[in-house]
């Protein structure tokens, strides 16, 4: 690449360790850091949206309490009555992710749900979660779930083995789905700066075209702040869909 | 939902051509692999456990402080708006029957004026009409005391007049003839022409 040194677009995802010894010792990279952040952002954000309680809410507490609706709304209306109970999981979900997706667009920072351990993990918690309230609601009556109503039962070796396959691949596109779309956005934006870089070692000709890759990149960062959005979004209405199922009767 | 897919769309067509542009572009970044994958770092498992313990972390402060403290201030705020709209509904039904109340207060003392009106009218008309009668009466007892005066003093003019008619003719005659007539014999002619003439 430029000036013969190598841009890597995939060093942004490697882990260093914190705070030396002891970091690689507990295994702390910056990914946990920014987890930290971003839990910290979130909880003082409400800290301190809520902290005037007032009846007739400011600018900072009317955003605390749009936040809190826009979960509740979605967990009530999508799962049902019994989202209220599971509406504090889904507002974690949904605003670590958020949190997470926004840090990682501050330059120099970085981005834990661009790992696929840290999604699928998620991924698979929320599995867990719709498994074991499956069972507990509907019994053993949760496999008959396998073999869908009314179809023909010569139809059920076929059928058996894509519903299972189905079910088990919830949380692999659940958490590859975050994942990808976080390691695109923010590959597009390191190809697109490292040609800015390139363009830069072509003397004044490659200054003026650099001009279209930063473009590029203030669109690409419009962008971002949509997916990232969206993406916490997809994460925490699908969840909220598998458990409807999961309540369902 | 179409919205979303297309997003997830884009975003795998975005990964597939980041990463081909990857392999033109930076062939030896591609080889090392993705540092993401690379499960033997002991950084990258540690992840979970921190991300575990995080996650629980905020989860429980926010089911156990934070959601139960937006949660009371909506539903005091739901619960004022439901009282003030109590307190407001009761003082319109207030109102409403104070209106009521004053308009039944006016039809009755419109009523009651009315009736009032009427008896004073109705007394006075009886009243005048008692009056008048009373009126009448003492005019009608006025003309008929008037009448009976009228006719005796008719009467006595009349009477008076045959005595006169007499004396007159009495006096005529002796003045024309010289003789004195024979008084009774006047007296009778004056009675029959006065009878002629119906006085």
């Amino acid at each position: 690449m430029a000036g013969g040194s190598s841009i890597n677009v995939l060093e942004q995802f490697e882990l260093h360790p914190v705070l030396g010894g002891l970091g690689e010792a507990l295994r702390f990279s910056q990914s946990p850091l920014y987890m930290i952040a971003a839990v910290c952002l979130v909880l003082a954000f409400l800290y301190f949206g809520m902290r005037p309680a007032a009846v007739v809410p400011g600018r900072l507490q009317a955003a605390a309490e749009v936040c809190y609706e826009f979960i509740h709304n979605m967990a009530v209306d999508t799962i049902g009555p019994e989202g209220a109970a599971f509406f504090p999981f889904i507002f974690t979900l949904f605003f670590f992710i958020l949190a997470g997706n926004y840090i990682g667009l501050l330059p120099f920072s970085f981005t834990f749900t661009s790992h696929i351990a840290v999604t699928f993990a998620m991924a698979f918690m929320v599995f867990l979660l719709t498994v074991v309230v499956s069972l507990k609601v509907q019994g053993l009556r949760f496999f008959a779930h396998f073999m869908p109503d009314g179809a023909s039962p010569f139809l059920a070796p076929l059928l058996i083995p894509i519903e299972i396959l189905s079910f088990l691949s919830r949380p692999v596109s659940l958490s590859i789905r975050l994942f990808a779309n976080m390691v695109a956005g923010h590959v597009m934006f390191d190809i697109f700066a490292s040609f800015v870089i390139m363009l830069a070692g072509f003397g004044v000709v490659g200054d003026v075209f650099a001009i279209g890759p930063i473009a590029i990149n203030v669109a690409l960062m419009a962008l971002e702040l949509l997916v990232g959005v969206l993406q916490a979004y997809v994460f925490a209405i699908l969840t909220c869909i598998y458990l409807r199922e999961a309540v369902a009767h | 939902m179409g919205v979303i897919t297309k997003t997830v769309r884009a975003g795998l067509l975005a990964t597939v051509c980041g990463v081909s542009l990857l392999a033109v572009s930076a062939p030896g970044a591609y080889a090392t692999g993705m540092p993401q994958l690379d499960f033997a770092n002991p950084l990258v498992t540690g992840q979970v456990m921190w991300g575990a313990i995080i996650f629980f972390i905020f989860y429980l402060v926010l089911s156990k402080a934070m959601l139960p403290g937006v949660a009371r201030v909506l539903h005091d705020r739901s619960q004022r708006i439901t009282g003030d709209l109590d307190v407001a509904r009761s003082a319109k039904q207030d109102a409403d029957k104070a209106v009521a109340e004053l308009q039944q207060a006016r039809k009755d003392a419109m009523a009651e004026a009315q009736a009032h009106l009427q008896k004073v009218l109705d007394e006075e008309h009886r009243a005048a009409e008692q009056q008048m009668q009373e009126i009448n009466a003492r005019l009608a007892s006025e003309i008929a005391e008037a009448e009976k005066n009228v006719a005796a003093e008719k009467a006595r003019a009349l009477s008076a007049l045959k005595e006169i008619a007499a004396d007159t003719t009495q006096a005529l005659v002796q003045r024309l003839t010289g003789v004195v007539p024979d008084a009774q014999l006047v007296a009778r002619n004056v009675e029959s022409a006065s009878a002629q003439r119906s006085i």
